[in-house]
């Protein structure tokens, strides 16, 4: 923290604005609140202390008034984090909620675009056809990001079970580069699975959560490769535990960026240049999965020279 | 004989999009909007099959599964859920009632549901 970010934390009324709460209830100002209370008290306590030796009746009862005021102070802080708890739960709730609501209509959309596009009913030819792939398409990205969302809010609301299991890490990365190989191979891209099968132990988690982690690796590898390359996937056993990565020669993430990545919502400057879609919820989705799975995650990335990243997951030892 | 297929369903497009769709294939359906319109023509019609949505006016999915798994004259009556609710819990709730199988609409093309259709209706 540096002494302009110090100077900003002091500006407590603009913060407690941008939260929307009143001066009593921003924790800020209470917390700089207390912390004069507790410097006016300690000297109160010394001058009194010092000066009317006489007199302890009237330095403890002033000293006790000053603690009551500390307590309700204190008090106050408490609830008003509370307050702040319940707000980003409520937030949480409502995504969820509005996310569900968003389903309905967009499940019609997809089917309906789905049967124009079959032909079921008359065949649609030429600019009308390409029209309608894209609203498909775009259809599709919509479904995905508010799938992202809601895992999200379950994340943020501590309502994500994991039913963890023993399974083939190596089988799962077979499966998700094999749904990523036509994409790949249109942008002249190549994935490579570099371990073998060989005698590397089962993994143990969640099999649907972590391949959503390795899709989400691939998926990334290949859009931030621009141009011809190659995506190298790779198992490993170290350390007791499943090393998985994922490495390209893409676009890498500029060092500034680099501390953000795995944020909610965080999409590098990258990103913005390239034109990449997404959400910027991929990683941080990514992160608390393999958290949750007793594992770490984590990335090597240079600007202009391409990014590895990895996660370790723990074997199955029954 | 084509068979019947009952779409319980709130949603007019979804149900139009289906509907079109299974008379296409050769089935006869019956779409309804609610839950207590759904169970009173299950009892009516008696159809090959039911595909059943879980958010419904009136009464509940889970209601009109459990009431067409106690009757007699429905209870052998394959039954979809299709819907766009997906715990696990609610999963779980619907094939231990009874349900044949649980489809989230989110994550399936209408085709792929319409074959999931075939297979269990033949």
């Amino acid at each position: 923290m540096n002494f302009k970010s110090v100077l900003e934390q002091l500006n407590i009324r603009a913060t407690c604005k941008q939260y929307g709460l009143g001066l009593w209830r921003c924790p800020q100002f209470l917390f700089l609140l207390m912390g004069l209370v507790i410097i006016v008290t300690a000297l109160v306590t010394y001058f009194l202390g010092t000066r009317y030796v006489a007199d302890p009746d009237t330095v403890s009862l002033i000293v006790l008034i000053l603690t009551i005021i500390l307590f309700v102070i204190t008090f106050s802080m408490t609830r008003s984090l509370e307050g702040l708890a319940e707000a980003s739960r409520l937030k949480s709730e409502f995504i969820s909620i509005i996310s569900h609501q968003l389903r309905s209509p967009l499940s019609s959309l997809k089917w309906a675009l789905e049967i124009l596009i079959s032909g079921r009913f008359g065949k649609i030819e030429g600019k009308p056809a390409d029209y309608l792939q894209i609203l498909a398409d775009n259809a599709k990205r919509m479904g995905e990001l508010i799938s992202s969302l809601l895992i999200v809010s379950r994340i943020e609301q501590g309502r994500f079970p994991l039913h963890k299991a023993g399974f083939s890490l190596i089988n799962l990365a077979e499966e998700a580069i094999a749904e990523f190989k036509p994409v790949a191979i249109a942008s002249n891209i190549e994935i490579v699975l570099e371990t073998a099968k060989s005698n590397l132990p089962q993994a143990f988690g969640d099999s649907s959560q972590l391949k959503l982690v390795v899709e989400n690796f691939i998926d990334n590898a290949v859009r931030y490769t621009k141009g011809a390359g190659k995506v190298a996937v790779a198992i490993a056993f170290q350390n007791d535990k499943l090393l998985f990565s994922v490495k390209d020669g893409g676009v890498g993430i500029p060092k500034e960026d680099q501390k953000h990545i795995f944020q909610k919502f965080f999409r590098s400057g990258n990103v913005l240049k390239y034109q990449t879609q997404g959400s910027g919820l991929g990683l941080y989705i990514a992160k608390s999965i393999i958290e949750k799975s007793g594992g770490k995650i984590g990335f090597k990335s240079e600007q202009d020279k391409g990014s590895t990243f990895w996660f370790t997951i723990p074997i199955n030892k029954k | 004989m084509s068979k019947k297929i009952l779409l319980i369903e709130d949603e007019a497009s979804l149900q139009k999009a289906l509907g079109d769709v299974l008379e296409q294939e050769g089935y006869k359906v019956i779409g309804v909007t609610d839950g207590e319109a759904g169970l009173k023509s299950a009892q009516a019609e008696i159809p090959d099959l039911i595909l059943l949505d879980l958010i419904l006016p009136k009464m509940p999915g889970f209601e009109v599964l459990k009431a067409l798994k106690s009757d007699e004259s429905t209870k052998d009556i394959p039954i979809i859920v299709l819907t766009n609710l997906e715990s696990m819990g609610d999963i779980e709730k619907a094939l231990e009632l009874g349900a044949t199988t649980y489809l989230v609409k989110a994550s399936y093309t209408l085709e792929e549901v319409v074959s999931k259709i075939k297979k269990i209706c033949g």
